[in-house]
């Protein structure tokens, strides 16, 4: 992807996610990242994405009831060839 | 690419083929949990959720023999996992995330287009209502309880194939490559799912932090 060399907060807030699993070139990078350090929006929306991923991360797991466990256990016994 | 599957995988698989109970009980406690939650985005109800995980090991356990560690076990057996959930969102008639079937759902940009600053304008797509630091609400607020509940309502209203994907990579902690290869999508399409479902996460924590 080629961006002009000013980008937009929009143009910044599309390419967040590429940004962060770091698949923009060094250019775009380095664009994205000059205009982080003069944009209090941008900067905010970017750590607000960050906050969303560590708080969709503490969603608790989903237990394995009782019941399902011991279908599984007996299904595992049905198959088990030893 | 890894040409061979971790020791402690091999071993671990070589113990199921065996019939090694306490090997099939570890397995069912490291992914099931992280399964029945993937397996809850496609089809309508717990229930069901919870009989896909049964068909899965099933098919887990008739496979093993099979299975030839190319990729690793982890994205094998979810690749299982998200294959027995479609064709169980096929007999339910729900419609079936990643499929060609599903259609691509068209969706525009990544925040109201109103949070911008239109053509007409001196800076046109810079911020017109930037976000507000959350920081500034009430200590603890982002991490209560309440919050995880929107969340968890929010990531249920998604499109299936977002909600699953962003289940994978922010709940569960899958890495990209995991996902596409359990779901058989391009990094791409993993990518653009992703994004559009943490756009609308964070639109969402936003609106509950204000």
């Amino acid at each position: 992807m080629r961006l002009d060399r000013e980008i937009t907060c929009a143009q910044v807030v599309d390419l967040v996610t590429a940004y962060l699993e770091d698949v923009l070139d060094a250019d775009d990078r380095e664009r994205v990242e000059e205009h982080l350090v003069f944009c209090d929006g941008c900067s905010t929306y970017l750590d607000q994405i960050r906050q969303t991923i560590a708080v969709t991360g503490r969603l608790e797991p989903e237990d394995i009831p009782p019941a399902l466990q011991d279908k599984l256990l007996a299904a595992f016994r049905e198959w088990s060839p030893a | 690419m890894v040409a061979q599957p971790p020791l402690e995988e091999r071993r671990l698989v070589d113990a199921l083929r065996a019939g090694d109970e306490s090997a099939f009980t570890r397995l069912v406690e490291e992914y099931g949990p992280a399964m029945l939650r993937v397996a809850r985005m496609f089809v309508s109800s717990r229930a069901v959720a919870e009989e896909v995980v049964q068909e899965a090991w099933v098919g887990v356990l008739n496979g093993i023999g099979r299975f030839e560690g190319r990729s690793s076990l982890k994205t094998w057996i979810f690749r299982i996992l998200t294959n027995t959930a479609k064709t169980r969102a096929v007999r339910e008639g729900r419609s079936i995330p990643f499929s060609s079937l599903a259609g691509e759902d068209e969706e525009g940009g990544a925040v109201d287009a109103d949070r911008f600053l239109g053509d007409d304008t001196r800076f046109p797509g810079h911020w017109a209502a930037p976000p507000q630091r959350w920081e500034a609400a009430p200590e603890g607020r982002l991490l209560a309880a309440e919050t995880l509940e929107v969340l968890e309502r929010e990531i249920a209203k998604l499109p299936a194939n977002q909600a699953v994907v962003v289940t994978m990579r922010d709940v569960e902690g899958f890495d990209a490559d995991d996902v596409c290869n359990a779901l058989d999508i391009s990094e791409t399409n993993q990518r653009v799912l992703l994004h559009r479902a943490r756009t609308k996460l964070r639109r969402a924590l936003e609106e509950y932090m204000q």
